[in-house]
C-alpha cells in the first residue's frame, strides 16, 4: 500500500484542537453563567441563546458568501464563543434587538470581514458590545438587582424574562437597579463613605452579589490557566494594573476613590481579565507583550471607571490596546535562543 | 563523582514516550541481506569516492571509499563479498532522492580484513589518530553525520569547557542509544576516555533523560568502579532536550550565540553511538559498518533493537521485526518528531539511521486539516528555541522573508515542537522550511545575479575595447593605403605594418584585460574557497551552502575568462599570420616559387627511384633530366624574387621561423596552463590540500605562456638577429638540402600510405584519426621551414644564368604537372560536389578534406602556372614568338580562373561571416581578415589577367 508521505513531526497532541480550545473557554463560563442565572433570573440564559443562534446564522451566511466550508468553520466553535461571551456582557434583560445586533456586529463586521477567525485585529465580542453600548445606552445600563434589593423585591421569573425581552415588560424598572459601578459613577459630589452608605447600588449585598459574579468568572480563569489554554500573563497584568491604579488613588484620596478591592470585584473586572483579555487573536502574542498588553488595559478601564463616561471600561479598554497589540508586539519580542538581546521594532536591516 | 547542575531550557514538550515496546526484546542480530546498498554520502559533506571497482572481492571491514576533500569520510565493507554495482539507488532522504552507492552482494564468510588497532592512541600524535578516525569512516551518528575527526579538530579553537556526551535520546520511539549503553557500557565509557584524551575539556559530562533508568544505572556502577571523573547528568524528560543546543543549555545554562558552534563557546558534544565506535576503532581497529537501530512501530510484530550492518536494505529488518504490510501506514526514518517518511523500504540503514518506525495509521494518524491560527500562543510556549513560531507563520505565509528572518526564523531547528501542539494543526515546521529554502534561494540568486552583473561589465568593457580597436584598425588601414598611394617603392612594410601589428597589438591588449580579469576572478574564488573551507571548519552548514554555490559561480567565471583568454591568444597569432601573406605580392610569388621548387623536388625523386628500379628507362632519365632543370628554374626564380627582397624576405623567414617556434612553445605552454588548471580544478573539486601548489604552478605555466605570447606578438627583436646569422648560412646549405630529402620522402611516405588507406575503403575519419595525416602535415611543416632555410643561402649560391637553359625541357614537365594539378582540382571538386549531393552541411564539407585538398591542388596549379608563365615569359619573347601566344592564352584562362576561384572563397567565406554573425567577434574578425586575403589574391589575379592580355594584344600587334 502506498505509504504516506508527510513531513515532520509525525505526532500532535491529540485532543487539543482548536474547537476544542473554544469549547475550554466557554466551559469555563459556566460558574459565572451560573451565578448570573441565580442572581438575576433567566435572562442571561435566553441572550445567550438568541446570541448563540444569531451567531451560528451569522457566521454560516457569512461563509457561505465567502465560500468557504461552513460546516469546517463552523465546528471551531469560535462563533459560538463570541456568542456566549456577549451573552454574559449582556445586561440580563436587554431586548433581543440588542442582543441580535451586538452578535450580528460582532461576527459580520468585526471578524469575518477581516477574514475569519485568526484574523480578526479587534475582539469581536467587545466590538459588538461598543456598538449597542453607544448606540441603545438606556437598555444597556438596566441591570436587574438582586431580589432583595429592588423594588419588586423578586427577581424575573422565565415568562417574565422572556416577556422582557421579546416584548415589553412596563414593570421592569422595579426590578431593575444600577450595578455598583453605575451606584459610584453617579454618586456626583457625595464621598465614598457617604456613598456606599445611602446609593442602593452600593449596599453590601450588591457588592456581594457582583463579588460572587466576579469569583465565579474567576474560578472559570483558573481553570482556563490550568488547562493552558491562556496563560497568567495577561489576566495578573490587567488585575495588577487595576489594583495599583486604584490603590495608588484610593491612598491619595481615599474620600473619593473607591478602594482596589471594589474596583477588581464589580463590573466585568474578572469576566474581562480572563475571558475577554486573553482572547489570543487580538491580543499581543510574547508574553512581555501580553503583560504590557494587559496592564495597558487594566490603566484603561480604570482610567473610564474614574474619570470616563462609562461606568466600565473593560470594552473600551481592550478595543483600545488591540490597537496597540501589533505595535506591543513588535517590541516585546522575545530573546531568541542564541541571542544576546532580544530585538524590537521592525528594523529589518539591523541585526545582532 | 558527584551530581551535576541542571538547568533548564525554554519550552519543550511532553508527547508520549513509546520507548517500551522496543525494549522488551534483547538486541537483535538480523541475518545478513542479499545485498547491501552503501551510499557514498552517509555524511555531511563532499561524498565518498569509491575505492573498488564492480566485480571486486572485498573483505569485511575493508576501505571501499575515501573521502573527497576536507569534509568527507571514507566507507568500509559491512562484510565480506563482491562488489555487485555502482549504481544510482534510492537513499534515506526527506525528498526520496537517489544517490550513487555501492552494491556489495555478501559472500556470507563474513570474513575480516586484517585489522590494525591504533595501540599507541595515548603516546602517538593527536594528529594521527583524528586521521585515524578519519579513515575508520567515523562520523556523528546522532543526527547530521558531521565528521568526527572535523568536530574535533574544530573543538581546539578554544579551550574546552564542557565535552558533553548525548545520551538524552528525547525523540519519542527511539531506544538505540539506552540499547546501546546498556550492551556496550565499558565500550562507551573507554571511547569516551579516547576523546576526552583528544580535546581535553574541563568537564566530561554524560546527558542523559531520567526515563532510561537502567542505563543510569549501568554507567554510574561503572564509573564508580572506574573512579572516573565523568559526570552523568540525568535532565527531565522533555524533547527536545537532546537537541545539541537544548543539551548544552540544561548542563551548562550557556547558550550557543546564534549563528556560531558550541566549538565557539568550548563546548563538545558528541553521541553515544560516536564513541562506541570511537572505541572499536582505537581499541580493535573496527571501521564504522554498523549500528544500533531501533526498530518500532506498531505495524512490527517484533519491535526491537538490532545491530544493523550499514547498507542494510529497511525491508529487510522490517521482515527481521515481522512488519504486517497491511497495517503499515507511514515509514518514518528517525523519530516522529524529526524524522522523514520514506517511500519505500528498499532504502539502506546509513551511519545516521537510529530508527525505523513502521507506523499503523491508528499509532500517527493522518494529520487533522489545517486551521486557522488563533494566535493561542501555545506554540510559543513550546519552542525551545524562543522563537514566536506564530508570527514566523504569518510571515511565511505572507512571504514576508524579510521579517521572518527578523524574528529569527533561521533560529528554528526545526524540532517540531511547535507544530505538536498547535491546536489548529498547522504544520509550522512545513512552512518554516519551505521559507527557510526560498530565503536561500533568493540569496543564492542575488549572488548569482551579483556574479552576472560583473560578468556583464567585463564583457561591456571588452566590447567597448574591441569597437575602439576596430576603430583604430580602420584608421590605420586608411593610412596604410595613402601611403601606398603615395610610396609605391615600399608598398609592402606599409601594408605590413598597418594591418599586422595593430590586430596583433590589439589583440595582445585585449588578452592581457582578460588574464587581469583572470586573475581577479581567482582571486575570488581563492577567497571563497578560503572561506568555504573556514566554513566547513567551524561546521557553519548554513553557508557552506551558498559558500559551495558561489564557489562553483566563481569557478565558472573563470573557466568563462579562460576560455575568452585562450581564443583571443589563438586569435593573435592568427591576426599575427594572416597578414603575412597580404605582406606583399612579392612575399607571395616567393611562396609559389618555393612550393614549385619543393613539388619538382618531389616528383624528381620519384623519378630517381623509379630509376633506381629501371635504370634503363630512358624516358624516366628524360623526365629526371627536365626535372632538374625544372628545379633549377624555379630555384633560379627564387633566388630573383628573392633579390627583390632579399631583406625583408631573409628577415621574414627567420622571423617566421622563429616565431613558428615560439608558436609551437606557446602551444605547449598553453596545453600545460590548461593541463595545470584542469588538476587545479579537480584538486578544488576535492579540496586537496595541493591545491596551492597547483596553482602555483598555474601561475607560473600561465607566467610562460603569457612570456611567450608577448614575444610572438612582437617579433621585431628577434628578426635582426636572424637576418645576422643568415648569411652564414652557406656551409650548412648541404645538410639542409639533404634534410629537404628526407622530409620529402616523409611526405612521400605519408601520402602513399593514406592513398594506401583511402584505397582500402577506409573513410575519412579513419584515415584522420590513423597517424599519417598528422606524420604528413608534420613532414610537409618541416619541408616548408626546410625550404625558408634554404632558399635565402640558395639565391644567394646558385647562378641566375643556369637556369635558363633547360627552361625548354622543364616547360614539358611543367605542363604535365599542370594536368595533373587539374586533374586534382577536378576530383577534390567533384569529390565537393558528391558531398553537396549526400546533404552534407557546408561544416561537415569543410570538414572532409576535400576542401583542403582542393585548395592545395588550386595552390600547385597556381604556382605552376606562374612558374610556366615567368620563365617562358622572360626568354620566349625573344626566342619563341609562336609558342607565346598559346601561353599567353592559356595564362589568361588560369589567371581567370585564379580570379574565379578568389570570388568563389570571397562568396562562400562571406557566407561564414554572416553565419558567424552570433559567433564571437574574434571570429568573424578573422573571417574578415581571411576575406581581405581572397579579395587580394582576386585583385592580383585580375591584374596579373589584365597584364597578360595587354601583352597578348601586344604580341598580336606585334606580329
Ligand atoms: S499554536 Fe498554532 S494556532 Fe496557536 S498560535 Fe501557534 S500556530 Fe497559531
Ligand atoms: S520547530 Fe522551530 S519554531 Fe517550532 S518549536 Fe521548534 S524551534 Fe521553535
Amino acid at each position: 500500500m502506498a505509504l504516506l508521505r508527510i513531513t515532520s513531526p509525525h505526532t500532535q497532541r491529540a485532543g487539543q484542537r482548536t474547537s476544542w480550545v473554544m469549547q475550554m473557554v466557554i466551559l469555563a463560563t459556566l460558574p459565572g453563567i451560573i451565578v448570573q442565572t441565580w442572581l438575576f433570573g433567566w435572562g442571561t440564559a435566553i441572550n445567550l441563546i438568541i446570541a448563540g443562534i444569531t451567531a451560528l446564522l451569522c457566521e454560516a451566511a457569512i461563509l457561505s458568501m465567502r465560500r468557504r466550508p461552513v460546516a469546517f468553520f463552523l465546528k471551531d466553535y469560535s462563533a459560538l464563543l463570541t456568542a456566549v461571551l456577549l451573552g454574559v456582557a449582556l445586561p440580563p434583560a436587554v431586548p433581543w434587538w440588542v442582543t441580535v445586533t451586538a452578535v450580528g456586529f460582532a461576527i459580520i463586521f468585526a471578524k469575518q470581514i477581516y477574514g475569519g477567525l485568526g484574523n480578526n485585529p479587534f475582539n469581536p465580542a467587545m466590538v459588538g458590545y461598543a456598538i449597542v453600548l453607544v448606540s441603545f445606552p438606556v437598555p444597556m445600563s438596566q441591570w436587574l438587582g438582586v431580589q432583595e434589593l429592588v423594588a419588586s423585591g423578586n427577581s424575573l421569573s422565565f415568562m417574565q424574562s422572556l416577556q422582557a425581552i421579546f416584548h415589553h415588560l412596563p414593570a421592569i424598572d422595579s426590578y431593575t437597579m444600577a450595578t455598583p459601578l453605575d451606584g459610584f459613577k453617579h454618586k456626583d459630589l457625595l464621598d465614598s463613605d457617604t456613598a456606599f452608605n445611602t446609593i442602593a447600588a452600593l449596599q453590601t449585598l450588591n457588592l456581594r452579589s457582583w463579588m460572587w459574579v466576579n469569583l465565579a468568572y474567576l474560578l472559570g480563569g483558573i481553570a482556563l490557566l490550568w488547562l493552558r489554554i491562556i496563560t497568567w500573563h495577561t489576566p495578573v497584568a490587567l488585575l495588577g494594573a487595576l489594583f495599583v491604579m486604584s490603590g495608588i488613588f484610593y491612598l491619595i484620596d481615599p474620600s473619593n476613590a473607591a478602594s482596589p478591592v471594589f474596583h477588581l470585584t464589580t463590573g466585568a473586572a474578572m469576566f474581562g481579565a480572563f475571558f475577554i483579555a486573553t482572547d489570543p487573536v487580538s491580543s499581543c502574542t510574547s508574553n512581555r507583550g501580553k503583560l504590557v498588553y494587559g496592564a495597558g488595559i487594566g490603566i484603561l478601564v480604570y482610567v473610564i471607571r474614574a474619570w470616563g463616561g462609562y461606568p466600565d471600561g473593560m470594552a473600551f479598554g481592550v478595543l483600545l490596546m488591540n490597537f496597540a497589540a501589533p505595535l506591543i508586539d513588535y517590541y516585546t519580542q522575545p530573546r531568541t535562543y542564541g541571542h544576546k538581546k532580544a530585538k524590537t521594532g521592525l528594523n529589518i536591516k539591523e541585526d545582532n | 563523582m558527584q551530581a551535576a547542575q541542571i538547568f533548564s531550557f525554554h519550552g519543550g514538550i511532553h508527547p508520549e514516550q513509546n520507548k517500551a515496546q522496543s525494549l522488551q526484546l534483547p538486541l537483535g542480530r538480523p541475518p545478513l541481506p542479499n545485498e547491501l546498498i552503501l551510499p557514498l554520502g552517509q555524511h555531511i559533506g563532499q561524498s565518498s569516492r569509491p575505492l573498488v571497482k564492480i566485480g571486486d572481492k572485498v573483505l569485511k571491514g575493508q576501505t571501499i571509499a575515501m573521502n573527497n576533500g576536507f569534509l568527507s569520510s571514507f566507507l568500509h565493507a559491512p562484510t565480506s563479498g563482491t562488489i555487485s554495482a555502482i549504481e544510482e539507488r534510492l537513499i534515506a532522504h526527506p525528498s526520496g532522492l537517489s544517490d550513487l552507492c555501492i552494491i556489495l552482494t555478501p559472500d556470507g564468510q563474513d570474513e575480516w580484513t586484517e585489522l590494525t588497532p591504533l595501540v599507541d592512541w595515548k603516546v602517538g600524535s593527536k594528529t594521527d589518530v583524528l586521521a585515524y578516525l578519519s579513515e575508520m569512516g567515523i562520523v556523528g551518528m546522532g543526527g547530521a553525520g558531521f565528521p568526527t575527526q572535523v568536530k574535533l579538530q574544530g573543538a581546539h579553537k578554544h579551550p574546552l569547557s564542557h565535552f558533553i556526551i548525548n545520551a538524552a535520546e528525547c525523540e519519542p520511539y527511539i531506544t538505540a542509544d539506552d540499547m546501546l549503553i546498556r550492551e556496550k557500557t565499558l565500550e562507551l565509557i573507554l571511547g569516551i576516555e579516547i576523546l576526552q584524551h583528544l580535546v581535553e575539556a574541563d568537564q566530561v559530562v554524560i546527558g542523559i533523560e531520567d526515563n532510561k533508568p537502567t542505563a543510569i544505572a549501568a554507567l554510574n556502577r561503572l564509573l564508580d568502579e572506574r573512579n572516573s571523573t565523568i559526570k552523568v547528568a540525568v535532565v527531565p524528560t522533555k524533547y527536545p532536550s537532546g537537541g545539541e543546543k537544548q543539551l548544552i543549555q540544561l548542563l551548562t545554562n550557556k547558550e550557543v550565540p546564534s549563528g556560531q558552534h558550541p566549538a565557539d563557546i568550548g563546548i563538545l558534544c558528541q553521541n553515544v553511538g560516536t564513541c562506541v565506535a570511537v572505541h572499536d576503532a582505537i581499541y580493535q581497529g573496527k571501521p564504522l559498518i554498523s549500528r544500533f537501530t531501533t526498530l518500532t512501530g506498531d505495524a512490527l510484530k517484533s519491535p526491537q533493537n538490532v545491530e544493523a550492518l550499514l547498507g542494510t536494505p529497511i525491508a529487510h529488518l522490517l521482515d527481521y521485526a515481522e512488519s504486517e504490510q497491511k497495517k503499515l501506514h507511514r515509514l518514518v526514518m528517525g523519530g516522529p518528531m524529526m524524522g522523514y517518511t520514506l517511500d519505500s523500504a528498499v532504502v539502506p540503514i546509513v551511519k545516521t539511521s537510529n530508527c525505523i518506525l513502521a507506523a499503523t495509521k491508528k499509532e500517527l494518524p493522518t494529520p487533522a486539516p489545517e486551521q486557522a491560527c488563533i494566535r493561542c500562543g501555545m506554540c510559543e510556549q513550546a519552542c525551545p528555541a524562543s522563537l514566536l513560531p506564530q508570527q514566523l507563520l504569518w510571515f511565511s505565509k505572507s512571504q514576508e522573508h524579510e521579517k521572518a528572518e527578523h524574528y529569527n526564523l533561521f533560529d528554528c531547528i526545526e524540532c517540531g515542537a511547535c507544530s505538536y501542539v498547535c491546536p489548529s494543526s498547522i504544520p509550522l515546521v512545513q512552512y518554516y522550511r519551505h521559507s527557510k529554502s526560498s530565503i536561500r534561494e533568493a540569496r543564492e540568486a542575488n549572488v548569482k545575479s551579483d556574479l552576472a552583473k560583473q560578468r556583464f561589465e567585463a564583457r561591456q568593457a571588452r566590447q567597448e575595447a574591441e569597437a575602439a580597436e576596430k576603430e583604430a584598425k580602420r584608421l590605420a588601414r586608411q593610412k596604410a593605403t595613402t601611403q601606398k598611394a603615395s610610396d609605391k617603392a615600399a608598398p609592402t612594410k606599409a601594408a605590413t605594418s598597418a594591418t599586422a601589428t595593430p590586430s596583433a597589438a590589439s589583440t595582445n591588449d585585449e588578452s592581457k584585460k582578460l588574464k587581469i580579469d583572470l586573475a581577479i576572478g581567482k582571486t575570488k574564488l581563492k577567497k571563497l574557497q578560503k572561506q568555504l573551507l573556514a566554513a566547513q571548519e567551524n561546521e557553519h552548514l548554513e553557508e557552506i551552502n551558498a559558500l559551495q554555490q558561489q564557489a562553483t559561480e566563481q569557478e565558472k567565471q573563470v573557466a568563462l575568462l579562460e576560455e575568452e583568454l585562450a581564443k583571443v591568444s589563438t586569435a593573435a597569432p592568427s591576426a599575427a599570420a594572416t597578414p603575412a601573406p597580404a605582406k606583399a605580392p612579392v612575399s607571395d610569388e616567393l611562396k609559389k616559387a618555393k612550393v614549385d621548387v619543393a613539388l619538382i623536388g618531389v616528383k624528381l625523386k620519384k623519378l630517381q627511384k623509379q630509376l633506381l628500379e629501371n635504370p634503363d628507362d630512358n624516358e624516366i632519365k628524360t623526365k629526371i633530366a627536365g626535372f632538374e632543370a625544372d628545379l633549377k628554374a624555379a630555384q633560379a626564380l627564387l633566388e630573383k624574387l628573392g633579390a627583390n627582397g632579399p631583406a625583408t624576405t631573409v628577415a621574414k623567414a627567420a622571423v617566421s621561423d622563429e616565431l613558428k617556434k615560439l608558436k609551437i612553445d606557446a602551444a605547449i605552454a598553453k596545453a600545460a596552463v590548461k593541463k595545470v588548471e584542469k588538476a587545479l580544478k579537480k584538486a578544488e573539486e576535492i579540496q586537496a590540500p595541493e591545491i596551492d601548489a597547483i596553482r602555483q604552478q598555474l601561475k607560473e605555466a600561465q607566467q610562460r605562456a603569457d612570456n611567450l605570447e608577448k614575444t610572438l606578438a612582437n617579433p621585431a627583436p628577434a628578426a635582426p638577429a636572424a637576418i645576422a646569422s643568415s648569411p652564414a648560412n652557406a656551409d650548412a646549405d648541404k645538410k639542409r638540402k639533404i634534410d629537404l630529402a628526407v622530409a620529402k620522402a616523409g611526405i612521400k611516405k605519408a601520402e602513399k600510405n593514406i592513398a594506401l588507406l583511402k584505397e582500402q575503403g577506409k573513410d575519412e575519419a579513419e584515415i584522420e584519426a590513423s597517424e599519417w595525416p598528422k606524420k604528413l602535415a608534420e613532414a610537409q611543416a618541416k619541408l616548408a621551414t626546410l625550404e625558408t632555410e634554404t632558399n635565402p643561402s640558395e639565391t644567394a649560391t646558385a647562378p641566375a644564368a643556369s637556369m635558363t637553359p633547360a627552361n625548354a625541357d622543364a616547360d614539358k614537365k611543367r605542363k604535365i604537372d599542370l594536368a595533373v594539378a587539374k586533374a586534382g582540382i577536378k576530383k577534390a571538386e567533384k569529390n565537393i560536389a558528391l558531398l553537396k549531393e549526400q546533404g552534407k552541411d557546408d561544416a561537415e564539407i569543410e570538414a572532409s578534406e576535400w576542401p583542403q585538398k582542393l585548395a592545395e591542388a588550386q595552390a600547385k596549379l597556381a604556382t605552376l602556372e606562374s612558374q610556366t608563365n615567368e620563365p617562358t615569359a622572360a626568354p620566349k619573347i625573344e626566342t619563341k614568338t609562336s609558342d607565346e601566344k598559346p601561353n599567353l592564352a592559356e595564362q589568361i584562362k588560369k589567371q581567370k580562373i585564379a580570379a574565379a576561384l578568389a570570388k568563389a572563397q570571397i562568396n562562400k567565406l562571406t557566407k561564414r561571416l554572416e553565419n558567424s554573425v552570433e559567433g564571437t567577434p574574434e571570429e568573424a574578425e578573422s573571417i574578415q581578415q581571411e576575406i581581405l586575403a581572397a579579395q587580394q589574391k582576386q585583385q592580383d589575379a585580375e591584374r596579373l589577367l589584365a597584364q597578360l592580355t595587354h601583352s597578348q594584344d601586344n604580341t598580336q600587334e606585334n606580329r
